[in-house]
């Protein structure tokens, strides 16, 4: 049961870890805008199939 | 005659299904069909954005859209000011040398098509680096290579694409908002987390009990709980302690008061028992606790920062730019900003103009209504002085700018407002009322435990003690009360009613005084087509002249026969009949005379058409003096010699305001009217919408606006209601300011709430709304107290364990949030939806 000693804090750790990649994440801007990303991978780069009117 | 009527009807095409528009996909005018075309067009806006849109290869546009958009209005703007230093100088960031980034507002942005639109731009002009749309924003980042392309190049490119480009106003306290968003949404993030796993923590501790687990392990929980908890307080819980901190350093009680109490007492409890190893940790439920508060937090902080975004827009639309005459009669178009005193600036029609000064050549008419409160334009010619932020509904004219920035006129009112907002007074809301009781009721509970106990055991006390306080914790205000406002918040801004402030809601929810202003508000705030009559033409219908007064009044400037224009925009004269019109002429301030055929057409005042010497049957004449003598404007229109129609065009009473009087009313509201406008017509306004007419009163300054809200705030809750510039620092000072649809950006900026579509429909909705999001969070506080109080007695009796407190507060919490989202959607059935509903 030792182990605990040393798989607590890792766990802890490992969450302090994906925290601080939120906050990475964060800081750099990457939730300032949450409605347009999810449209702008939609987008094809160059649409194939051009309607002709 | 009767040949010319029945000719103009004929000419008209037949009624056929209607046809959509080739690019905005609504339908289109009658008239404007072309029979053998497959492209059609509802306005030339649509029809050159199509163009533009296909020149570029843009055509996926149309496969990507899924709804019918509004025609755009593309501006005929050249954009050159976007080139001017001045320009570059406010808005654009010099990334290095060749390459530069702005920040651009466009009008027109929808849906997802237009951000693939837009952010192809880079493949439509070479020199485009990138484009990157903020959908809900409607603000583009564009960068580009300053030596291959001009800015104005790119302005008038997504122009032509029918997005209008403004330079992005307030960018920095943009950036200020955004570094609060992000700073508030990490604080979530790290109570999250370690609310998360100082629950699992507590679950080992938990299943640990009754000496399944040795003591070393216990202990070595404990520390690793003790840690998260604190880690949890002193992060992101340190805005509970700071707002607590500035409440008690004000001698008030705010709602963080007695979650510190709650906070402190578990924190300082739980170290004490945990370097003693002995009693009780709550760092598991404190750190819970936290993370809810700040989620409701957080969610009420969004909704409003949304409100506040979507009325930012609107500043970005406020003109920007004005013509400046340089040497030689040379334009320039230049920031507004840029404009100094002793400048000649040309005011196009329909412009605002830009600064105070007097006018040096033109004459047109200026329209004050949201400086003044008056209500008619008036009349300004050489010599006159002219004031910034007045649209121009004239002729063009030239203006040697007097006064700009905080010396003009605009900017005096505006340190009025400023005053406004810093004398405003604190008004005690509900919840931080409830704080104070709370705080009260819960210490004095807490010391008679630890009275009663300490009889025993001082050890007992103590932890029965902290108990008490812990599991008191206010966490249905602290939570339920900001989701509950946010939702109803979020809801109204569908409703386009924009509230910025959560505490507006509450405010409104109760009884008092509510000031409108006139014009704008409870009126259109600008001449309007009230009256059209038709002189003994029964058999042929009213409309018979109304093509032919719109072909003649759409060569006009003058304020009335704008008015005409849009109230007859419908109405196009056959080419036919517009091929026999010639000799159109305007006498200023009096009418216009044209010959049709071989007819003459007089359409003007009552003395112009006189002059002409045309007679005017009686009924006619009687029908005008009666509309003179209730303050509205006359216009006859004669064929061939004889008056035939009569239109009066006065400030047009709203539809609903009448309606929205009745229903405060009924609401428990005393109204009253404040305007700048006469006297006279202030009373006849308030007749006419139902408030006693000594209720009702004019010729008032925005001083004396501003003293009335003073005067009547002392001993009531006040609203004000307005939309000019001189409504502002009343609507500042007021207990809740409420601009309405079109107003000025000063009383944008003023007003607790804007309203976003027009009348005064929208300012019930609104009390309805509050009044029943107050009810929930009353409901919610009542469960919540029968929570607290089964709580509470299992503390003070010793019967509360910390497994207890840890599965207790999180399903009180969770009932409480529930209840809230159910209520809400309540209300929004209830709550009538349109104008339609009205009895």
């Amino acid at each position: 049961m030792s182990v605990l000693y040393i798989v607590l804090p890792l766990a802890i750790v490992m969450a302090g870890v994906a925290l601080t990649a939120f906050i990475l994440s964060v800081r750099k801007g990457q939730f300032d805008d949450l409605d347009t990303p999810p449209l702008r991978m939609l987008f094809d780069d160059e649409p194939n199939d051009r309607r002709k009117d | 005659m009767t040949t010319l009527a029945t000719e103009i009807l004929a000419a008209s095409p037949p009624a056929t299904a209607p046809v959509p528009c080739s690019h905005c996909g609504q339908d289109v005018p009658r008239g404007l069909v072309e029979v053998e075309s497959q492209l059609q067009f509802c306005c030339a806006g649509c029809r050159a954005v199509y163009d533009a849109i296909h020149a570029c290869g843009l055509e996926a546009y149309y496969r990507l859209r899924n709804a019918a958009v509004a025609p755009p209005k593309p501006s005929e703007s050249t954009f050159e000011s976007f080139d001017a230093p001045a320009f570059h100088k406010l808005f654009v960031q010099q990334q290095s040398q060749t390459v530069a980034s702005v920040d651009l507002m466009l009008e027109g942005v929808t849906c997802a098509a237009c951000v693939w639109l837009i952010e192809r731009l880079p493949h439509v002009l070479p020199g485009v680096i990138e484009a990157r749309l903020s959908l809900r924003q409607a603000i583009v980042r564009v960068t580009w290579n300053t030596r291959e392309l001009s800015l104005s190049r790119i302005g008038r490119t997504l122009n032509g694409l029918g997005y209008t480009p403004h330079p992005a106003k307030g960018l920095p306290r943009k950036q200020l908002a955004r570094i609060e968003v992000r700073k508030r949404l990490i604080d979530l993030a790290v109570a999250g987390a370690i609310a998360g796993n100082a629950m699992l923590v507590a679950c080992a501790l938990y299943a640990g009990r009754g000496g399944r687990m040795e003591d070393s392990y216990r202990e070595f929980f404990r520390w690793i709980s003790a840690v998260l908890g604190i880690l949890s307080l002193a992060w992101p819980g340190a805005g509970f302690f700071r707002g607590a901190i500035a409440a008690v350093r004000l001698r008030t009680v705010n709602f963080d008061v007695p979650i510190v109490l709650g906070l402190l007492a578990g924190g300082v409890a739980g170290i004490v028992n945990v370097i003693l190893n002995r009693g009780e940790v709550y760092f598991d439920s404190l750190s819970v606790l936290v993370f809810l508060l700040l989620v409701g937090r957080f969610l009420q902080f969004r909704q409003q920062r949304r409100a506040d975004d979507a009325v930012e827009l609107l500043f970005c639309l406020a003109p920007s730019t004005c013509r400046t005459v340089r040497q030689g009669d040379r334009i320039e178009e230049m920031p507004i900003e840029a404009v100094v005193s002793g400048d000649l600036i040309e005011v196009l029609s329909g412009q605002t103009i830009a600064a105070d000064g007097v006018v040096e050549s033109g004459q047109s008419h200026v329209l004050q209504a949201l400086l003044t409160g008056e209500a008619e334009p008036v009349p300004v010619g050489v010599g006159d002085k002219v004031y910034g932020g007045v649209p121009n509904q004239g002729a063009s004219l030239r203006i040697r700018v007097s006064q700009v920035g905080a010396d003009s006129r605009v900017g005096r009112l505006m340190r009025v407002v400023e005053r406004g907002v810093a004398e405003k007074p604190a008004i005690v809301q509900f919840t931080d009322r409830i704080a104070a009781r709370f705080v009260l009721v819960v210490t004095l509970a807490a010391a008679g435990t630890f009275a009663y106990w300490s009889r025993f055991d001082v050890a007992a006390a103590v932890d029965h003690a902290v108990a008490l306080l812990i599991v008191c914790c206010p966490c249905v205000l602290g939570l339920a009360t900001p989701v509950t406002l946010a939702v109803a918040i979020g809801r109204l801004a569908r409703r386009d009613i924009l509230v910025k402030s959560g505490a507006a809601i509450e405010k409104l929810a109760r009884r008092g005084q509510i000031l409108l202003d006139k014009t704008g508000t409870l009126t259109f705030g600008q001449l309007r087509l009230v009256c059209w009559h038709v002189e003994g033409f029964a058999s042929t219908g009213d409309e018979q002249f109304k093509p032919l007064v719109a072909a003649l009044e759409r060569q006009s400037q003058h304020p009335v026969a704008r008015a005409f224009c849009q109230a007859l925009a419908a109405f196009e004269l056959p080419a036919a009949q517009s091929a026999l019109l010639h000799d159109v002429k305007e006498q200023p301030n009096g009418g216009i005379r044209a010959m049709l055929g071989s007819q003459a057409v007089h359409v003007g005042s009552p003395a112009f058409v006189n002059r002409a010497g045309i007679s005017v049957p009686p009924s006619l004449a009687r029908l005008q003096h009666e509309l003179e003598q209730v303050g509205t404007t006359v216009v006859l229109v004669a064929v061939d010699g004889n008056a035939v129609a009569l239109a009066g065009f006065g400030d047009q009473i709203r539809d609903d305001s009448r309606w929205a009087v009745h229903a405060l009313h009924e609401l428990d509201w005393d109204e009253q009217i404040l305007s700048g406008d006469s006297q006279s017509v202030v009373r006849k306004v308030a007749r006419a919408v139902g408030i006693d007419p000594s209720r009702a009163t004019g010729e008032m300054t925005p001083e004396a606006k501003l003293a009335l809200v003073r005067e009547y705030q002392g001993r009531c809750l006040t609203v004000m209601v307005g939309d000019g510039v001189n409504d502002a620092a009343a609507l500042a000072a007021a207990d809740v300011g409420i601009a309405v649809h079109g107003g000025a950006e000063a009383s944008l900026a003023a007003a607790d709430v804007y309203i976003a579509s027009p009348g005064l429909t929208p300012l019930v909705h609104l009390v309805t709304a509050a009044r029943k999001t107050m009810r929930t969070i009353r409901v919610n506080l009542a469960i919540s107290l029968v929570y607290n109080l089964v709580a509470a007695a299992l503390a003070a009796t010793g019967k509360m364990s910390p497994l207890i407190c840890a599965i207790l507060m999180p399903v009180s919490s969770a009932t409480v949030l529930s209840l809230a989202m159910a209520s809400i959607r309540r209300i929004d059935r209830k709550t009538p939806r349109n104008a339609e509903d009205k009895p």
